[in-house]
């Protein structure tokens, strides 16, 4: 149902997006994973044709079999809510804080489903419920300030639902929550794209939520997919270096290893404006070849389905 | 709520207390004699002490004072030196007047300041936007009295389209609005440039907000965002300048009506001032400044309305 290739997204000269491609079929469920500023919000924010006025756009984006490399916000708005959904990082911000949530939720309801108020309402007591809010006909009645994070993002997720969408994108739904509630999320996410048959890309720098979460798994760097498969082959054997990096740099769990300094990934995502020419992950990485810092790698598949960017692949043929 | 309320009605007594006193002060510290303004200058120093002890000026200041208080207090506002009616009276005559020319100066302030601001928000960075905020630097940066002038010459003078000043009374309804549009716009025009720029930056603060990016996540029309969910988180600080407004166009009509020759409130504080008629200039004051306070004890009210999280404040 989402066919992108190509995609670049430029901020005048300096390339949020590179050259990235994506496919997503009825219940996939992708996971995208990087650090901030690796383009994964940006990435997400293509999809739902809500880029900044300045950015451009260039590549082949195709919603549902329409072309919407260069739709206008009109085009684009008949899309959202009813066949592609966004749930954002922030709970807290994320909700109109005049509004009671449940006059939120309605809003879609009204408008792009065209039910009556009483139907809109029963429809979103249901989504309340769905999204596992205890007491929905209470809760809808409270305002954001009144419900605690984790609440505030299922209210979000249950917006996001309302028109029964066929993708959801989930931007760090979890980043600002505690873990335990974290994890409920990831779980109720799950739950609904199951249930519903919907698609869900899950954006994350949380590897162990990812792997909770998705089936496939894109890893991101400056703009660019450096390695992608399904998430149990990804994470178990790593192909691109940055990938080994990042699981590297994980916390390890058992206390004994904790005394140990948490590795890193050396260096930092190097700013928009100096990138290297060739591999982006040039300069940070731990095996550097000549050509790296030359030429751009591009996407070797490995397998069906599992592909790295990277001149330095250990063997191309597992 | 109830403390709230209390509070408020006390704060509301002891600023009408102080701004009599002040006024009573002022008074009687500027030069002039109402003695002498009512019997001419030519008149004879028997007749103005009569006059005097007749009205109570020759008693001391605070004796003087303290009476008006006591009388106000049971509703009795004094008499008139000038016009010798009750002072009620002559704002009984003069308040179906000015009362809906401040409510239109009002009005028209707020729908043309916040429809312009909103537009400039919309249009951020565009052409619209910067004819509007040239045209409320204009706006902010012209006198009211000038622009009323600029307006008679212009509607009443060249084309003739609406009387230059004056008014015929509310037997004639439509005389009467016809008669009150110039002066309206002349009110309004100052107020909402100055509104429009509030208006507009407020908005665009909100338009930054994580929920404005979620409505537009959920498939909702600009104009939608902008009236259902940027608009009302924009109106706190909207509705604090309204509220000072409201002291701008009361204040305003005293100017106005005298470029218009409006027989109405602000005329009469003029020429009381003008004659030294104590007890009017008194009674107008409080009254205007009881409108003020009024009006920002509405504006807290309004906070709370609009927001939710305020709901704290009333306590």
């Amino acid at each position: 149902m989402i066919r992108a290739s190509g995609i670049t997204v430029r901020f005048g000269s300096h390339a949020a997006l590179r050259d990235v491609s994506l496919q997503l079929d009825p219940g996939q469920r992708l996971g995208i994973v990087g650090e901030s500023g690796s383009g994964k919000s940006m990435l997400g924010l293509t999809l739902m044709g809500m880029l900044p006025s300045s950015a451009k756009l260039d590549g082949q984006l195709h919603v549902d079999g329409q072309d919407m490399s260069t739709a206008a916000d009109r085009q684009w708005r008949s899309l959202r809510a009813r066949r592609v959904a966004m749930v954002f990082q922030e709970p807290a911000s994320a909700l109109n804080p005049l509004r009671r949530v449940g006059d939120t939720v309605m809003e879609p309801l009204r408008l792009h489903l065209r039910l009556d108020r009483k139907a809109a309402q029963q429809r979103m007591l249901e989504l309340l419920d769905e999204t596992g809010i205890q007491e929905p006909a209470l809760k809808a009645r409270q305002y954001p300030h009144e419900l605690s994070g984790g609440q505030r993002q299922r209210v979000l997720i249950a917006l996001a639902l309302a028109c029964d969408p066929a993708l959801l994108i989930a931007d760090e739904p979890t980043t600002a929550l505690d873990a335990h509630v974290g994890l409920r999320i990831t779980e109720l996410l799950v739950r609904l794209a199951r249930d519903r048959g919907m698609a869900l890309v899950f954006i994350s720098h949380d590897l162990a939520a990812v792997a909770r979460t998705v089936d496939d798994v894109a890893v991101m760097y400056g703009g660019e997919v450096v390695e992608r498969g399904p998430v149990a082959e990804v994470l178990r054997a790593p192909q691109h270096p940055y990938t080994q990096g990042l699981l590297a740099a994980r916390p390890p769990l058992d206390a004994g290893q904790l005394r140990r300094r948490l590795p890193v990934v050396p260096g930092n995502v190097p700013a928009m404006a100096d990138l290297p020419l060739g591999c982006r992950f040039a300069g940070r990485c731990h095996v550097e070849l000549p050509r790296c810092a030359a030429t751009r790698p591009s996407e070797t598949s490995l397998s069906p389905g599992r592909s790295a960017a990277c001149h330095h692949l250990p063997d191309p043929s597992i | 709520m109830q403390v709230f309320l209390l509070r408020r009605s006390l704060g509301f007594l002891a600023t009408l207390f102080a701004v009599s006193v002040i006024v009573f002060l002022v008074m009687n510290v500027l030069p002039g004699d109402p003695a002498v303004t009512i019997l001419g200058i030519d008149s004879t120093e028997d007749a103005r002490a009569a006059l005097r002890a007749e009205l109570g000026l020759d008693r001391p200041l605070w004796q003087r004072y303290g009476a008006w208080v006591w009388d106000a207090v049971r509703g009795d506002f004094g008499t008139s030196y000038f016009f010798r009616v009750p002072v009620s009276e002559l704002i009984a005559e003069r308040l179906p007047l000015t009362l809906p020319l401040a409510a239109f100066g009002m009005l028209a302030t707020v729908t043309l300041g916040v429809t312009l601001g909103i537009i400039a928000a919309a249009q951020h960075g565009r052409p619209g936007d910067w004819a509007i905020m040239l045209l409320s630097q204009l706006g902010i940066a012209i006198p009211a009295f000038w622009l009323s002038i600029l307006l008679v010459l212009l509607f009443a003078v060249k084309l003739r389209w609406l009387p230059p000043g004056g008014f015929p009374g509310w037997d004639d309804p439509v005389l009467a609005l016809r008669s009150l549009i110039l002066p309206t716009a002349a009110l309004a025009l100052v107020q909402s440039a100055v509104l429009a720029r509030v208006t507009r930056s407020s908005a665009l603060e909100v338009m930054r907000l994580d929920f404005v990016r979620t409505a537009r996540a959920t498939g909702l029309a600009p104009r939608r965002i902008l009236g259902r969910h940027i608009l009302p988180n924009a109106l706190v600080p909207i509705v604090t300048i309204v509220g000072m407004q409201v002291a701008g166009v009361v204040t305003g009509t005293i100017v106005i009506e005298n470029v218009f020759y409006l027989p109405g409130l602000g005329r009469l504080v003029f020429q009381s001032i003008a004659n030294r008629d104590l007890f009017t200039v008194q009674a107008l004051v409080v009254l205007f400044a009881a409108i003020v306070v009024t009006a920002n004890f509405l504006v807290d009210i309004a906070y709370v309305l609009i927001d939710p999280r305020l709901k704290g404040r009333l306590a």
